[in-house]
C-alpha cells in the first residue's frame, strides 16, 4: 500500500530537484506528443533545446534568449512576490498591454521631437500604466473584498479590446495608409529601446529585469517587507498578529507586479515589437505564471526558468519552420511543464511511504 | 444608428441562447465549489470541450454525438485537475491555471486542421405548434435541445443538492471535509466525481459555442466565458437558481452589445465588446460584500492524516 505522509518541514533537496525532474518529464512526454504528431521526437527535442544555443545559427538565436527572457523574468518576479503572499495576480497580460499602450502613447505624443528625456518619460508612463491597471483589482479587493483573480483576469480582456481600439483609432499611424497599428518606434530614435551592445539582444528591458531580480532578492531575504510577504503566505493569521497590514501588502504586491509587467510591455513595444498593433501581445503575461512557479518563486530560480521558457519559445519557432511542428504544440509543452511541476511538488511537502501503516501508538 | 432594427422578441430569444454556454459552465462549477474545490480551469475545459465536440461532430456528421464527446473531453481534462489537487495535493489555484493554459494549447493543437470548416447543423427541437404561439413561442419554445438541457441540469442540480442524500453528502464535504471524513465519507472520491461533473458541463458549454453559437472553430474562441462563469458562481452565492438569473444577465449583456454593434451605435465596437467583462467586475464588487455563503472548505486541500 502506498501512503502519503506530510513532512514536518518541506524537503530542501526536493525543492531543488522537482523543477529539474519536471523539465525532464516534460521532455519525455513532449517527445511522446511530438511522435504522436508524426515528428521524430529526438530531433524535435534537440531542435527546441539544443539548436538555439549551440546550433549552426546560434549567433542569431542567442540574443533572442535575452529578448524573450527579459519580459518573462520581469513579469514573473512581480507575480512571484504576490504568489508568495497568496495574492493571485493572473492578469499580468493586461498590465503588460496597458504598460505598452501608455509607454508608446507617451513617446508618440512627442513625435517627431528628439530629446533624451522622451525615453525615460516613456518608461515612467509604462510603469505607471501597468501599476494602475493592477491596482484596480488591488483596491477593489481591499475596499470590497472582491476576488483579485477574477478581476485581474477580466481586465486582460478589457485591455485587449483597448489595444485593438488604440491600434485602430487614437494611436494609429497617420501615415500608415489605413493599416492598423501605430508608428514604428524603432524608426523614432528618441523613443527606440535599441540594443545597448549590438547583436547581444541586451536592451533596457534586460537591464530592468536584472535590477528587479536583485531588488526582489534583497527584499525577500533581507527586508522586513519580504518577511511579511513570506509569513502572510505561510500563516496569514500569524502575520496579522505579527502586525502585518494585509491591505497594504495586497496593494504593494499587486502594484509592484503591475509596474513590472507594464515596464515589460513598454520595453517590448519600444524595442523588439516596435509598434502598437492588434496582435502585439503574445501571452508573456500568462507564460510568466509558469516561469514564476518553475523558478519556485525564487528570484534566481526565476532567471533560470525565464531563460528556459525563452528557449522553448525560440526552439518552438525553429521547430515550427524546420520540422513543421505546430505552434500550439509548444503551448501544450509549456502547459505540461506546469502540470508536472505541480504534481511533483508533492515530493517536497510530503513523503511517499510504501507498506501498511504501523499501529497507532 | 437604427435601434428599430433590433427586434425585441428575437433579442430575448437570442439572449437565452447566448447565456447557455455560461449557464452550463457555471452550474458545473457550482457543484465543484459546493464540494469544496475551486477549479479555475473552467476556461480550459470549455475550450477543450468546444474543440472535441467540433471535431467529433464534423467527423460523424452528428451534433448530438459531438456534444457527448465534448462532455467526455471536458470530464477527461478535469481528471488531470482532480489528480493534481486530490492525489498530488497541489495548490488548487495554481492547478486550475495550469489546466486553463494546457487546455488552450491542447485545443489549438487539436483544432488546427478544422479552422474554417462548417459543422453540421443542430436540428430544431420538435415542439410542434408551441413554437408558433406569438411572442412566447419564439422566446420559450424556439430553441435547440441544449438550451433545455441546460435548464434541466440547473433544475436537477437544485433538486439534488436540496432534497437528496447525495446532495447532502456533497455539501457536507464542501462545508467541512474533516467532519465528513470522520463520518466515513470518501472525501476525495466525492470531490473527484464533482470535478468530473464540472468538467462535463464546461465541455458542453464550450461545444455550444463552437457548434451552435458561432458555429465554427477558432483558436481561443471561448474568450473568457469560462472566467465569467467562475464569477457567476460567486454572484449566485452558490445557489443554482441564482446561477440561472446571472447567466441570463450576462448572456443578455453579451447579446445586447452584439446587437448594438450591428445597429451601428456611435460607441466604438471595442468599447461595446469590453462591456460584459466590465459588468462582471462591477457585479463582483457589489456582491462580494457577502462572503458568508461560500462553502466552508472551499479551496482547502484535504489530506486524511492531518
Amino acid at each position: 500500500m502506498i501512503r502519503i505522509e506530510a513532512r514536518p518541514q518541506p524537503s530542501a533537496m526536493m525543492a531543488y530537484a522537482t523543477p529539474v525532474l519536471a523539465v525532464l518529464l516534460t521532455m519525455v512526454f513532449g517527445g511522446v506528443l511530438f511522435a504522436a504528431l508524426g515528428k521524430d521526437p529526438f530531433q524535435a527535442i534537440a531542435t527546441i533545446f539544443w539548436e538555439p544555443v549551440f546550433g549552426e545559427f546560434s549567433f542569431y538565436y542567442r540574443p533572442q534568449l535575452l529578448v524573450k527572457g527579459a519580459p518573462l523574468v520581469l513579469i514573473a518576479i512581480g507575480l512571484a512576490l504576490g504568489f508568495k503572499a497568496g495574492i493571485w495576480n493572473i492578469g499580468a497580460e493586461g498590465q503588460y498591454i496597458v504598460g505598452a499602450i501608455c509607454g508608446a502613447a507617451m513617446g508618440l505624443a512627442f513625435y517627431p521631437t528628439e530629446s533624451v528625456f522622451i525615453f525615460p518619460l516613456m518608461v515612467l508612463a509604462g510603469a505607471v500604466g501597468g501599476c494602475i491597471w493592477a491596482l484596480i483589482p488591488g483596491v477593489l479587493k481591499v475596499k470590497f473584498g472582491t476576488n483579485e483573480i477574477l478581476v485581474s483576469l477580466m481586465l486582460v480582456y478589457v485591455a485587449e479590446q483597448l489595444l485593438a481600439s488604440m491600434s485602430l483609432g487614437l494611436l494609429k499611424n497617420p501615415e500608415g495608409f489605413g493599416f492598423p497599428g501605430s508608428r514604428n518606434l524603432q524608426q523614432y530614435p528618441s523613443a527606440h529601446n535599441a540594443e545597448l551592445i549590438a547583436n547581444t539582444g541586451m536592451h533596457w528591458g534586460v537591464v530592468a529585469a536584472l535590477i528587479a531580480v536583485i531588488f526582489s532578492y534583497i527584499l525577500l531575504t533581507r527586508h522586513r517587507l519580504g518577511f511579511a510577504i513570506r509569513v502572510t503566505g505561510e500563516a496569514p493569521r500569524a502575520a496579522r498578529f505579527g502586525g502585518v497590514n494585509p491591505s497594504r501588502l495586497i496593494l504593494f504586491c499587486l502594484g509592484v507586479s503591475g509596474l513590472l509587467a507594464g515596464l515589460a510591455g513598454m520595453f517590448e513595444v519600444a524595442g523588439p515589437a516596435g509598434q502598437i498593433s492588434i496582435d502585439f501581445n503574445v501571452g508573456y503575461g500568462f507564460t510568466a505564471i509558469i516561469v514564476a512557479f518553475l523558478g519556485r518563486l525564487n528570484p534566481i530560480g526565476i532567471v533560470l526558468a525565464g531563460l528556459l521558457m525563452a528557449l522553448t519559445y525560440i526552439g518552438g519557432d525553429i521547430a515550427q519552420s524546420q520540422l513543421g511542428l505546430p505552434a500550439a504544440a509548444i503551448q501544450v509543452f509549456q502547459g505540461m511543464l506546469l502540470f508536472f511541476l505541480l504534481a511533483l511538488d508533492l515530493l517536497t511537502n510530503y513523503r511517499v511511504r510504501f507498506g501498511t501503516p504501523e499501529a497507532a501508538t | 444608428m437604427d435601434l428599430s432594427a433590433i427586434n425585441p422578441i428575437l433579442l430575448i430569444a437570442a439572449m437565452i441562447a447566448a447565456s447557455t454556454p455560461i449557464l452550463l459552465a457555471a452550474i458545473g462549477e457550482l457543484v465543484v465549489e459546493r464540494a469544496g474545490v475551486l477549479n479555475l480551469g473552467v476556461e480550459g475545459m470549455m475550450i477543450t470541450g468546444a474543440v472535441c465536440g467540433f471535431i467529433i461532430a464534423v467527423n460523424t456528421g452528428s451534433p448530438a454525438v459531438g456534444f457527448i464527446a465534448a462532455a467526455l473531453g471536458g470530464a477527461v481534462l478535469s481528471l488531470l485537475f482532480a489528480f493534481l489537487t486530490q492525489v498530488a495535493l497541489a495548490n488548487q489555484v495554481a492547478s486550475g491555471l495550469a489546466l486553463t493554459l494546457f487546455g488552450l494549447g491542447l485545443s489549438a493543437l487539436l483544432g488546427q486542421s478544422y479552422v474554417g470548416i462548417k459543422p453540421p447543423r443542430m436540428g430544431d427541437t420538435p415542439l410542434g405548434p408551441l413554437a408558433d404561439i406569438p411572442v412566447i413561442g419564439p422566446i420559450l419554445f424556439g430553441h435547440d435541445i441544449i438550451v433545455y438541457l441546460g435548464l434541466l441540469i440547473v433544475a436537477g442540480t437544485w433538486a439534488t443538492l436540496k432534497f437528496t442524500r447525495a446532495g447532502l453528502i456533497l455539501r457536507a464535504v464542501g462545508e467541512n471535509h474533516d467532519a465528513a471524513h470522520a463520518l466515513g465519507y470518501k472525501v476525495k472520491r466525492i470531490r473527484t466525481l464533482a470535478i468530473m461533473f464540472g468538467g462535463a458541463c464546461a465541455g458542453l458549454g464550450g461545444a455550444y459555442i463552437s457548434l451552435i453559437r458561432v458555429p465554427q472553430w477558432t483558436e481561443g474562441m471561448t474568450a473568457g466565458v469560462g472566467w465569467i462563469a467562475l464569477a457567476l458562481v460567486v454572484f449566485a452565492s452558490w445557489k443554482p437558481w441564482r446561477v440561472l438569473l446571472g447567466a441570463y444577465l450576462f448572456g443578455g449583456i453579451t447579446q445586447l452589445q452584439l446587437n448594438l454593434q450591428g445597429a451601428g451605435v456611435a460607441i466604438p465596437v471595442e468599447y461595446l465588446a469590453m462591456s460584459p467583462y466590465i459588468v462582471t467586475i462591477i457585479v463582483l464588487v457589489i456582491l462580494s460584500a457577502d462572503k458568508s455563503r461560500a462553502p466552508g472548505s472551499l479551496g482547502r486541500t484535504f489530506h486524511a492524516s492531518q
